[in-house]
């Protein structure tokens, strides 16, 4: 055997993480089994379908009034509004809203674009989604560009995933085969060209505005908003700038109407979400359930916390959230109020779940090692605050803390917060205010003792 | 000098863009020439440059932007361990420390050998498997337990003839 089929064997054995019956009522991932990511397989699920529909071309009658069969764009933005359906990038913004702000009669090129470059910690729904079922993001997209009049978008996809963006190509490959993708989309004068693009290592490019200087071939260094992609986007046109889930929700929106996806999950919060639940659970994986599905739902599906310990804390949306305890997290349902009301943020969904023998200062000390080392450099608070959180969680996780250091800690993350270009730092900020506000005593053990209070007792660390 | 081949995967990635925009392929012109060569020497990034009609000075800054791209030659096999929180919460730490052991190396080295190197990476967009490991860019290799991970190092030396 070569040395290639040796690592292609270890390559093929992953990636089972949303196989199993363990999602309540699925959308995005319902049916799928590895094997039945191809245009024929999607078709029979009822793929290409609500393209068919917004281009009346799935046999039903003409509109009675206007004479013409099929959705007009304010039809679909409409629909994708009254749906509530929110960004599943992080920030929760409403989609229909975003898509209304493209400005219609622009005369030169406008572009769309689709966020794969998943790289909160955390956070693997993408990939599934772009593995598995990849026709799902390419229709959400031609809607969305039929919407916003766009005849020209990409996909960036997490450079880490090469898998996903080799079967993305092949995937755009059968779309344009099949006429669903190119001039004249299905007899249409609609036309539409969708390309793959990727990063390669650079936790940042998913901010949008540094994604674009990425796709734009320069270092990915976030730029100041506003202006929005809407109005100032790449190549400073016009763009919408959507993430992976966001376009993969859309097909059943427009084929089963805004108000079963409303209905699907609570007011404000449509649809289902998938959540990335890692950590310390007996089964970690992808679990898209209704959007307010209560956490401890979410735990049981997960296998519960893993042999039998007990909850400690919770980080609900991604390394950037601010970490909740367990008493907190419990009482909460899983949407992006009822977590922002405790505290926290759903962020990108992804819940990394920590039981009772988990030292926080040590959970901290790698996040806070994660964002010096990802901070762009442009911003002076976040290039050498970062740097310092990183420095003085280290000490303290060494046992060279001093008691001014909590203080200290606090200080430096305040004085990142709110003065920078981009989010990340405050994403960089907020886990270590949060840590020390749930979890004090701990990180006040490690400057006193030296050592820690946690794994002194615990076996699985 | 460029292969004709590597030229035709370089036009497939700049014709994705608009005419006067060839620059935006740069990432993807990059990642190719390391496939191919291993890493990305400056002579590439000139040769990068000179195709896309950039000054190697802007291809320079996109190389050592981003962390996959190799600025120095590496071993011929690659192995980047996550170690992020949700994977250090599944043994992804672990499994660095197990290969530091195994190849007789501290992450960022090499194999006196030249097979392996092995590199610490942030989240790799795969938490679920953990212990992930990325093999030369492209190869995702997830759950991997020690004994997986002797298999794969034992497998590729006695492949390459250093067992
Ligand atoms: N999925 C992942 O891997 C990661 C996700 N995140 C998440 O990203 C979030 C922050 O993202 P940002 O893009 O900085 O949030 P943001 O609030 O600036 O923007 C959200 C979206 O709405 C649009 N938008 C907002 N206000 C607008 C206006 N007035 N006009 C036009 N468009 C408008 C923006 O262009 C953007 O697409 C965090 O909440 C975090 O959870 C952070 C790191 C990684
Ligand atoms: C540091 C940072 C990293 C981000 N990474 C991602 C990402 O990997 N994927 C993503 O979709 N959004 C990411 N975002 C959010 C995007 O900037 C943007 O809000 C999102 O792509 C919009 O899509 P949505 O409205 O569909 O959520 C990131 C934001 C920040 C500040
Ligand atoms: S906040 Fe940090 S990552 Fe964002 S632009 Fe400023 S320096 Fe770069
Ligand atoms: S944290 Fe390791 S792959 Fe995401």
């Amino acid at each position: 055997m070569s040395a290639q089929d040796i690592i292609d064997q270890f390559a093929a054995t992953g990636v089972q993480t949303c196989f199993h019956d363990r999602h309540i009522n699925p959308q995005i991932y319902a049916g799928l089994n590895g094997s039945n990511w191809r245009l024929k397989d999607y078709e029979s699920r009822g793929g290409y379908q609500a393209l068919r529909k917004i281009l009346g071309k799935d046999g039903s009658e003409p509109n009675a009034e206007t004479g013409v069969a099929g959705m007009t764009q304010d039809q679909v933005i409409t629909t994708v509004k009254e749906s509530a359906l929110r960004g599943r990038g992080g920030a929760g913004f409403p989609t229909g809203l975003k898509w209304s702000f493209m400005p219609r009669k622009f005369p030169g090129q406008k572009y769309l674009v689709c966020n794969s470059d998943e790289g909160e910690p955390g956070t693997c729904k993408d990939r599934d989604i772009l593995q598995f079922n990849p026709h799902i993001v390419i229709e959400g997209m031609i809607i969305a560009a039929y919407a916003m009049g766009v005849s020209v978008g990409y996909n960036y996809i997490h450079g880490e995933i090469f898998a996903s963006y080799d079967r993305f190509e092949e995937a755009l490959e059968e779309a344009r085969a099949a006429g669903y993708l190119g001039d004249k989309i299905m007899g249409s004068e609609f036309n539409f060209q969708l390309h793959a693009a990727h990063g390669f290592g650079a936790y940042i490019c998913g901010e949008e505005t540094a994604l674009l200087e990425s796709l734009e071939g320069k270092k990915g260094q976030p730029r100041f908003k506003p202006p929005f992609p809407a109005s100032f986007g790449m190549y400073g046109k016009p763009t919408t700038i959507n993430n992976t889930e966001t376009f993969a929700a859309v097909p059943w929106i427009i084929r089963n109407g805004s108000q079963a996806y409303l209905e699907c999950g609570k007011p404000n919060n449509g649809g289902t979400k998938i959540y990335s639940v890692s950590g310390d659970v007996e089964l970690p994986g992808n679990y898209e359930v209704p959007m307010g599905t209560p956490f401890a739902k979410l735990l049981e599906l997960a296998g519960g916390v893993r042999k039998g310990r007990t909850l400690k804390a919770v980080i609900p949306g991604g390394s950037s959230s601010p970490v909740l305890p367990a008493s907190v997290i419990m009482e909460c349902t899983m949407d992006y109020d009822s977590i922002s009301k405790a505290g926290s943020m759903l962020g990108s969904g992804a819940v990394i779940v920590m039981d009772d023998s988990r030292c926080m200062v040590k959970a901290l000390q790698r996040l806070s090692y994660f964002y010096a080392h990802e901070s762009c450099g442009q911003c002076t608070p976040c290039r050498e605050g970062t740097g310092w959180l990183s420095r003085v969680v280290d000490r303290i996780e060494g046992g060279t803390g001093r008691a001014a250091d909590l203080d200290l800690l606090d200080n430096v993350a305040e004085n990142i917060m709110g003065r920078t270009i981009c989010a990340l730092g405050d994403a960089a900020a907020m886990p270590v205010r949060a840590m020390i506000k749930h979890f004090r005593h701990e990180f006040v053990h490690h400057v006193e003792h030296k050592t820690c209070m946690v794994t002194a007792n615990a076996t699985n660390v | 000098m460029i292969s004709d081949a590597t030229k035709a995967r370089f036009a497939k990635e700049v014709a994705k863009y608009p005419a006067e925009q060839a620059q935006s392929a740069v990432m993807a012109c990059l990642s190719i020439v390391q496939q191919e060569l291993g890493y990305v020497s400056s002579e590439s990034e000139k040769v990068v440059a000179d195709f896309l009609g950039m000054a190697p000075m802007a291809v320079h800054e996109v190389t050592s932007f981003y962390n996959m791209y190799n600025q120095k030659p590496v071993g011929k096999f690659k192995l980047n361990v996550c170690t992020n929180l949700p994977c250090q919460l599944r043994d992804g730490q672990k499994a660095l420390h197990h290969l530091e052991h195994k190849l007789g190396i501290h992450m960022g080295e090499t194999t006196s050998d030249g097979l392996f190197t092995l590199q610490q990476s942030e989240c790799l967009g795969a938490c679920a498997d953990s212990p992930v490991l990325l093999v030369n860019d492209r190869k995702m290799c997830s759950f991997m337990s020690n004994d997986k991970l002797d298999q794969l190092v034992d497998g590729i030396r006695a492949a390459e003839g250093k067992a």
